[in-house]
């Protein structure tokens, strides 16, 4: 938990790690800013090619999908809105459909639909971008309170990228139990971000 | 829009996850479409997928990732993404679904199933256990009471239907397990026409329900 809020990529240590990444996303936005861009990909790629990994990607297949996301990040860097949420939530549904398409011979064109929905007709969720680190702070103190059964089935979720049969069936537990641990750690993921508005 | 019925929390999640299935990530992302609490809720879900991103801990790159990176960019460059591309959406079809059905609901081919029963299959992408399909159902018409082999998501796309847990309308989804048994009848003068998703076929209840179920493959 603690390593994701230490600043060791960013030089200047005033400067929350997460709103430090909203700020490199408007360089990179604004002046296509490659020293931010690098400072982004020192910090997400070796994530994203952990996650990878847990999914069941070999290695290169991993190292190759982490250059696909940060190339789709570079080049869609203007459509993140900090209103809607933070950047490695943002990240992260760029990794899902790329892990979607790559990994699962599947098709993530349903998920883009709506992100280019959302850009053109969806109202702001008053969430502005004050809030970015908030927000990242409390989901990972909501992550981090989670009872450690609840806790393993949303990390079983969404780092392995198993259904919730699958989750059932590795558990030993009945589908229903499944369904209410996850029902249960978003009900209080929920709490956490609606104290924010 | 304001809709009374929505998406379970747990397949909300899955969805966020990106562990649906073709046939079901179809009809999430139709109600999605449509709906403008499961739209928001969908990004809180997606915010734990950050925390869980954070929390993944790190692989070590290839030596040289980055640079290699950048001459990628370079070699392609032509590709930063247009402002936004929303799909033509000029009937009533939501857009995540155009480009299954095409735009226009009245455009749809269906097959006459049983009395007053006309189903259309959507042929999907992956090979898939589960099945998408519309339903176009008559007015005054009962479906057999009938429980579920496994989960099923029924969105409202026209018409409207009332079953013990309500009255579904257009955008309206009944996100269903296996230990429902409902019996939906179609309100009012208009046909009521749903996208399904179903992970193994329906079991109908009643004996003779059972007999027509070859013939209806609902």
């Amino acid at each position: 938990m603690q390593a994701a809020w230490r600043v060791d990529e960013i030089e200047d240590n005033s400067v929350p790690e997460t709103d430090a990444h909203v700020l490199l996303m408007s360089d990179i936005a604004g002046n296509q800013d490659r020293e931010a861009f690098k400072a982004l990909f020192l910090h997400f790629g070796p994530r994203i090619k952990s996650l990878m990994l847990k999914s069941g990607a070999r290695p290169e297949q991993a190292e190759d999908i982490v250059q696909i996301v940060m190339m789709t990040v570079w080049r869609k860097v203007h459509l993140y809105a900090p209103d809607r949420g933070s950047v490695s939530a943002w990240i992260f549904t760029i990794a899902r459909n790329a892990r979607i398409d790559r990994l699962r011979r599947g098709s993530s064109q349903a998920y883009t639909d709506i992100d280019d929905l959302e850009i053109v007709s969806d109202e702001p969720d008053g969430e502005d971008r004050m809030f970015a680190s908030q927000r990242t702070q409390k989901v990972a103190k909501a992550l981090s309170e989670l009872p450690e059964d609840q806790r393993q089935i949303i990390q079983l979720a969404f780092m392995e990228d198993i259904s919730q049969s699958e989750i059932a069936a590795k558990l030993a537990l009945p589908l229903g139990t499944v369904k209410s641990r996850m029902r249960l750690a978003y009900a209080k993921l929920k709490n956490k971000l609606e104290d924010l508005k | 829009m304001s809709l009374d019925h929505h998406l379970d929390d747990a397949t909300l999640l899955q969805y966020a996850c990106g562990n649906l299935d073709e046939a079901f990530t179809v009809v999430v992302a139709t109600h999605v479409a449509m709906c403008d609490t499961c739209r928001h809720a969908v990004r809180q879900a997606e915010e734990l997928g950050g925390g869980v991103l954070e929390d993944v801990g790190t692989a070590e790159l290839e030596v040289g990732s980055f640079e290699h990176l950048m001459l990628r960019i370079a070699d392609q460059p032509a590709e930063i993404a247009p402002a936004a591309t929303v799909p033509h959406v000029s009937g009533d079809v939501p857009a995540p679904l155009v480009r299954h059905l095409g735009p226009d609901l009245d455009a749809v081919r269906w097959r006459s199933i049983a009395p007053g029963v006309r189903k259309h299959v959507i042929k999907q992408n992956s090979a898939s256990k589960s099945s998408l399909y519309m339903l176009h159902i008559a007015p005054g018409m009962a479906v057999p009471e009938h429980g579920h082999g496994g989960s099923e998501l029924t969105l409202i796309l026209s018409g409207s239907y009332t079953d013990v847990f309500g009255t579904f309308r257009r955008g309206d989804i009944a996100d269903l397990d296996e230990h429902v048994e409902h019996q939906p009848i179609v309100d009012g003068d208009l046909p009521c026409i749903c996208l399904v998703a179903t992970e193994a076929p329906t079991r109908f209840k009643g004996f003779f329900s059972r007999l027509l179920q070859p013939l209806t493959g609902i």
